[in-house]
């Protein structure tokens, strides 16, 4: 039943891109934050995706978070002396993400998500009719 | 009476190689959608027509239709080249014959290199599972037809 191994190829692929969601999340959330004066102010964060070979077989890939990366881009920096997290020449620095960038990625991981459930859903009623060969 | 069986169970054959061929065609083409956003990863496919041939052994003049022309030679065929390629072994794991698999040429170019061409994967997926069905019908039919052959007249 080599197709009941779709199920965790789509699955890694779900969980990774949920993991990936939860990223995008996070980054939104902190897209406002600003640093204290004298602490760094929040890194927008990314996965790093990796295929996981599932398996002796070949080609069946699934996909792994293998790591999440910091950005290391400069974060905003806005004047506004009466700030309380000002710094000594009135600047606050607000953290680097991008929310058309958070966005973007947003929706192409509900893509990736959506098609991987598709997949799954077939491979499911795909199953499902095979089991019932003979019957009836 | 092995032989027998054989012959009942023949037509069968060609239909459950068909099967096993269109699911591990399917999880080829879940993987690469599970890696569409994957830096790196190089899409993959298998000539389907070429796998079965070479699956069953019958010729691609009588693809089509037929479940009795299968010429014995199940493995026994595999070129050499194929032998060599990456697979090494058997795709499905249960099938005999390992499947040449090919690498997808990209359309587009990405920036990660990632060949995964989504519309493409899609159209794939649901192709195959089309086809996958029409295969499970083919193959029910024929059970169906030796079941009721084997049913008693005053049987219902």
């Amino acid at each position: 039943m080599s197709m009941l191994r779709i199920f965790d190829v789509a699955g890694s692929a779900v969980s990774a891109q949920s993991q990936r969601l939860n990223v995008v999340a996070s980054n939104l959330a902190n897209v406002d934050t600003v640093a204290t004066p004298d602490g760094t102010p929040y890194k927008a964060r990314q996965v790093v995706f990796q295929t996981l070979m599932l398996g002796a077989q070949q080609a069946t890939a699934g996909v792994q978070v293998s790591a999440i990366t910091e950005s290391s881009e400069p974060g905003r920096r806005v004047r506004d002396p009466a700030h309380p997290n000002a710094d000594a020449e009135g600047y606050v620095t607000y953290s680097n993400v991008s929310a058309v960038d958070e966005m973007v990625n947003m929706m192409s991981a509900s893509r990736s998500y959506q098609n991987n459930i598709e997949v799954m859903n077939t491979a499911r009623s795909l199953l499902l009719k095979t089991l019932q060969i003979g019957q009836g | 009476m092995q032989r027998m069986i054989n012959r009942l169970t023949a037509s069968l054959d060609f239909h459950t190689q068909a099967l096993q061929l269109r699911a591990d065609r399917q999880r080829v083409i879940a993987s690469n959608i599970a890696n569409a956003d994957t830096p790196g990863y190089q899409a993959r496919d298998f000539d389907f027509a070429a796998a079965l041939r070479q699956a069953t052994g019958v010729n691609s003049g009588n693809l089509g239709g037929s479940s009795g022309g299968r010429s014995g030679g199940m493995a026994s065929n595999l070129g050499a080249d194929i032998a060599a390629n990456v697979m090494g072994r058997g795709l499905g794991g249960s099938s005999n014959a390992a499947v040449h698999l090919q690498y997808a040429r990209p359309s587009q170019t990405s920036a990660d290199s990632n060949t995964v061409d989504m519309d493409r994967e899609r159209a794939s997926f649901v192709d195959n599972s089309v086809n996958y069905e029409a295969t499970l019908r083919f193959l029910n039919g024929s059970v169906r037809t030796m079941l009721d052959a084997m049913k008693s007249p005053n049987q219902g």
